[in-house]
This record gives C-alpha cells, structure tokens and sequence, in this order.
C-alpha cells in the first residue's frame, strides 16, 4: 500500500475501505497469536504453581501464590540433572563431528560438480520420504553387533548419521557464497591449495559453521525416537527421554517441576532460533524449498 | 538447483587432453578422499540399514539374539493385508496425515498473509510462529498433555467440561490432530512468508491499475506465483505427518484402544514390544510405497496442470 503514489481526492475512499479490511484482519491475527500462544502461557502458568495449588480443582490462568520452587525441584532431581549432562555431552560431541565430517564433504560437493553431488541430494531427499522404521531396525541390530546400544557413543554416532545431509547442504551453501576467485589469487601468490583453503576459505566460512554447529546440536539435543531405541537403561537416557519417564502415571503433584523442567529443555532451542531467525525468513529457508 | 550444478564446463579443445585428463583424476582422488568421512557414517548407519530393513522385510527376522532367520518371500506382505491392527492403524495414519496436512496449510497460508501485511503486533506473531519450531517435540508433547488434563487442564476449566480429552476414544484423535496442526503450521508459514516475498511487487501494481479485487489478486497472482512453494512444502508436510512418531508417542502411546496407534507406532510395537523385526520392516516397506504413490500422484497432477 505505501510507496504507491496516488491521487488526493482517491484518498479517503481508500482509507475508509483500508479500515473495514483491517478490522477482520486484526481479528484474524488475533485469534492466531491466542492459539499459538495459549499452551505456551499454560505451560509456564503449570511451572510457577505450588504442588498444593495443582491439586485444587479449577485451575487458573495466574498462579494464585507464584513460586520457584518448582525449577529448583527439577534441579533436585538427580535424574533430570544428569539426564540433561547426557543430553549435552551427546548434542556437543554430535554437532562437533558432524561439522568437522561434513566441512571437507562440503567443500568437496560446492567445488567439484559431479555425480556425487547428485546423489547426496539425492539421499537427503529419499532420506525424508523413508519410514524411520526400516533404517531403525537394522540400525539396532548393528549397533547391538558393535555392543554401542545403551551407550552415549552409539547415540553419537546415530545423531552425526542423520544430522549430516542437511549440515553437509548447510555448508556447501556457505562454501559456494565464497568466489573460487579468492582461493584462485592465494594460489597465484604462490599458496599451497592446502594452505589457500585454511588461510582464505575458512574464516569466510566461519558464521556457516557457527550456524550448522547450533543446527547440530539443537537437532541432537531435540532427538527423541533414536534415543528412544538406543538407550533402554535408565541410567543412560537423554533429557527428553527422562522427562516422558519422568511424567509416569498421571501423577498431578510432579506436573510442576515437569513443567518446570521442559521449559528448561527448551531453553537452548529458542536461544539458537533467537540467533538465526532474521536468516530464516530470507536465505536458508528459500533455498530449502527450492533444493 | 540441478540444472546449475551438474552443467559441465565448457570444453577447451586446444589444451592438451592427457594433462587435463591427469589433472581431472587427481581431482577426482582429491573428491573422494574429501567426502570419505562423510560418507563412511551415511553409508555404515544409514544407506546399509536401509537396504538391509528392507531385505529383512522378506524374512522372518525377530529382534532378538539367537534367533535363526530364514527367507520367507511375501509371507510378511499377505500377513500384514490380512492383520485387521494394521488396517484401523492405516486408517488412523491417513485420516491423522492428510487433515494435519490440509489444516496445517490452510492455517499457514492465513497466517503468512496477514504477517505479509503491514499491520501492528506482527512481530509477536512472528515471534510466536516460530517457537513450536523451536521447542523438542517431547516438550510440545507434555505441555499439551497439561493444556488437556482432564484435572489440571485450562481446556477443561475454560470450557467447563469434564472430558478426559486424550483418552476419550472419539475425541482423543481430533485432539492429537490439533497439537499436529500447531506444531507443524510455524514451518510452513515461514515458507509460505518467504515465498509471498518473492512474488514480484510489478504484478500486483499491473493489476491495480486494472482494480482488481482483493480476492481476485489472491488468486490470480499470489496463488499461481507461490505454486511452486506450495507443492513442496505440502508434499513435505505430508511425509513429515506420516511418519510422525515422538509426538503422538508422547501424547497417547497410540491409546485409547489403538484410536491414536500411527502407522509408525504400530510399526515400533512390532518391532520392540513384540520383536517381529521382519513383519515391522514389511509394513515399512508398505507405508513407503503408499508415501511415495501418493507423492506421485500429487506432483504428476500438479506438473499436468502448470503445462
């Protein structure tokens, strides 16, 4: 509507028609944010509650008496405490590898056009449309040959597995931004291709690996259904599949410090999603749909 | 993406071949040698798994130690197209994917155009539209475990009825259906949001002159422009849906009386309750096909149309 110029005396016609168009609209945003953000409200309102209070029947919106308590219960919890150490040593050992796997891969796929390339989209794209069921089954049974079930490695090395195709389309993205004409100049000044790669590529690359590492590790750190199949023994599982233990049978007085504890789990997702949202709506989306 | 990737460079006769033959071996070794460490898990955990489910899906395999597994053709196939579980578990999987495909899309494309507009508190919806995206699964799965509680729930106290939402057998489904629609609709608005911003500001202008209505700019020009969008981000959608598990898993378990049991929960019952490992990879198998006929099927209509 702004930056078109247009004849004065059109104005208020336009103006009054632009109001009786807001007005639904408003209604419509509205009605969107109250659905998008009523469970979100519920979920922190349940965190804040007494255990005394989440026995009264008619809950409300506002805690009566708002407490803390509930998040230093969670903390009290010796298995939600170590569940999410676990969760932290598997997400940072899956991001850490998946980056230093893929950044050679990728720069293989952005520099060197061949059929390789074809197949690795490819296998991103057939990797989506299969049912998990037919790679978990098998997987299981390697990873029992290999003795890694139950172990945070055999975690590790499933999350790197599926983390990889989109890291390796991440960074090849990246790489490609970067003008083969840079290294090309490196290399007539008498730089080794080795050394033109460490001294000009990869501080260029550096926000394209920031952002695949945070990828890598919230998709690792969010994982449930291969935690869910590699882990069986308690005392190992990961945060997300400690808290669904933790919820047992529908036990109201827990719900809080579960509450509690699941707003925490969330919290380095909505720190990476603070971090990469501007990219979200232009660059890495768009090129999602068209790849 | 394909047509710019794989075209070949152009060929420079004069040079000499063998250097540039040489050159294009050491190339290739240099290739290789780079993508090996990402190959090596992709094909260990991933390609071989799968080739390997479905071959286990011709077999009698159980997931257990010691047992001896033997071929057994399409036993699996005609056992699974008589199992009466599967087919209720089927109906629930198309009903679940295809109307949390069709709302998610629909809510999307609403909210998408509204926050393509220019209007005040746009950038709380914005905000809000990407925190489902941004929270585990297990986490979305909990907190409307309590938005439904049939004690501790807002729904309950809101509505002021008294319904056990996620284990009342015909409520339970529409109810998981709601959650599916609210976590997966953030994703695609911002797809939908990135493909209304690529639509070229010139056709809106060329129209306006002409006075179109609001609604015939809509569907003269937004949606023939965002088509291509569309149709991925459905397709995509659509896979995602079907395949859902940790969600609904969390939700239900695939209760009350299987009401809520997803293909792929089925499939896991098999498979670690059960420990058929053959039959689980059979109906694997089987939902693969169904995903990619549908697929097809979809994006062969969709490519009919646009010529």
């Amino acid at each position: 509507m702004k930056g078109t110029a247009r004849p004065g005396e059109k104005e208020p016609r336009e103006k009054r028609q632009g109001v009786a168009r807001r007005v639904p609209q408003y209604l419509a945003l509205a009605a969107y944010i109250v659905f998008l953000a009523f469970p979100l409200v519920w979920l922190l309102s349940t965190a804040l509650k007494t255990p005394q209070e989440m026995a009264l029947a008619d809950p409300t919106w506002i805690p009566r008496d708002p407490t803390l308590s509930n998040f230093s219960d969670a903390f009290g919890e010796q298995d939600l405490v170590g569940a999410a150490g676990r969760s932290l040593v598997v997400a940072l050992a899956s991001a850490v590898i998946t980056v230093l796997v893929a950044l050679p891969a990728s720069y293989a796929m952005a520099r060197y056009r061949s059929l390789l390339n074809r197949i690795a989209l490819g296998w991103v794209l057939v990797s989506q449309v299969f049912p998990f069921i037919l790679i978990i089954i098998p997987l299981f049974m390697i990873l029992r040959d290999l003795e890694l079930v139950n172990t945070l490695p055999g975690l590790v090395a499933v999350h790197v597995t599926f983390t990889l195709p989109f890291a390796l389309w991440m960074l090849q993205g990246y790489v490609r931004a970067v003008p083969p004409e840079l290294e090309e100049a490196a290399s007539v000044d008498g730089a080794t291709r080795f050394r033109s790669i460490v001294s000009v590529v990869a501080p260029l690359l550096a926000p394209g690996v920031v952002a695949t590492l945070l990828f890598s590790f919230i998709s690792s750190w969010n994982e449930f259904l291969f935690a869910l199949v590699v882990l069986q023994d308690p005392d190992v599982m990961t945060l997300p599949l400690t808290l669904v233990r933790f919820t047992g049978p529908e036990g109201v007085a827990r719900l809080g410090p579960l509450a509690a504890a699941s707003l925490m789990a969330t919290i380095p997702s909505l720190i990476f999603f603070a971090i990469i949202q501007r990219r979200l709506k232009s660059g890495l989306m768009a090129g999602a749909v068209k790849g | 993406m394909t047509a710019t990737a794989t075209r070949p460079s152009p060929p420079s006769p004069r040079r000499g071949t063998r250097r540039r033959r040489r050159a294009g071996a050491r190339r290739t070794r240099e290739m290789w040698l780079l993508m090996l460490p990402a190959l090596v898990p992709v094909a260990l955990f991933s390609v071989g798994p799968l080739l390997y489910g479905i071959g286990l899906a011709f077999t009698d395999a159980r997931n257990t130690r010691n047992h001896e597994t033997s071929f057994v053709g399409l036993q699996n196939l005609t056992d699974l197209l008589s199992d009466g579980d599967f087919w209720s578990s089927f109906r629930i999987g198309m009903i679940w994917a295809f109307s949390v495909t069709a709302l998610q899309f629909a809510a999307a494309l609403g909210l998408a155009l509204l926050l393509n507009q220019d209007l005040r508190f746009r950038g709380v919806a914005r905000v809000l539209a990407v925190v489902p995206w941004a929270m585990p699964p297990v986490v979305i799965g909990l907190m409307w475990r309590l938005v439904y509680h049939p004690d501790a729930g807002i729904l309950n106290s809101v509505l002021g009825t008294h319904v056990n939402w996620l284990a009342d057998f015909s409520l339970a489904l529409p109810a998981i259906i709601v959650v599916g629609v609210w976590t997966g609709m953030p994703q695609t608005t911002v797809v939908l949001l990135a493909g209304l911003q690529g639509v070229p500001k010139e056709l809106y202008e060329a129209v306006e002159v002409d006075g179109a209505s609001p609604w015939r700019r809509f569907w003269h020009i937004t949606l023939p422009q965002l088509r291509p969008v569309i149709v991925a981000i459905t397709s995509l959608d659509f896979v995602w849906n079907i395949n859902q598990f940790g969600l609904v898993y969390v939700l239900t378990q695939g209760g009350p009386g299987g009401q809520t049991r997803l293909p792929m929960l089925f499939a896991y019952e098999e498979a670690f309750r059960y420990r058929f490992a053959g039959y689980a990879s059979m109906l694997g198998v089987a939902m693969a096909i169904v995903v990619l006929a549908v697929l097809g099927l979809y994006l062969w209509r969709q490519m009919r149309e646009t010529r």
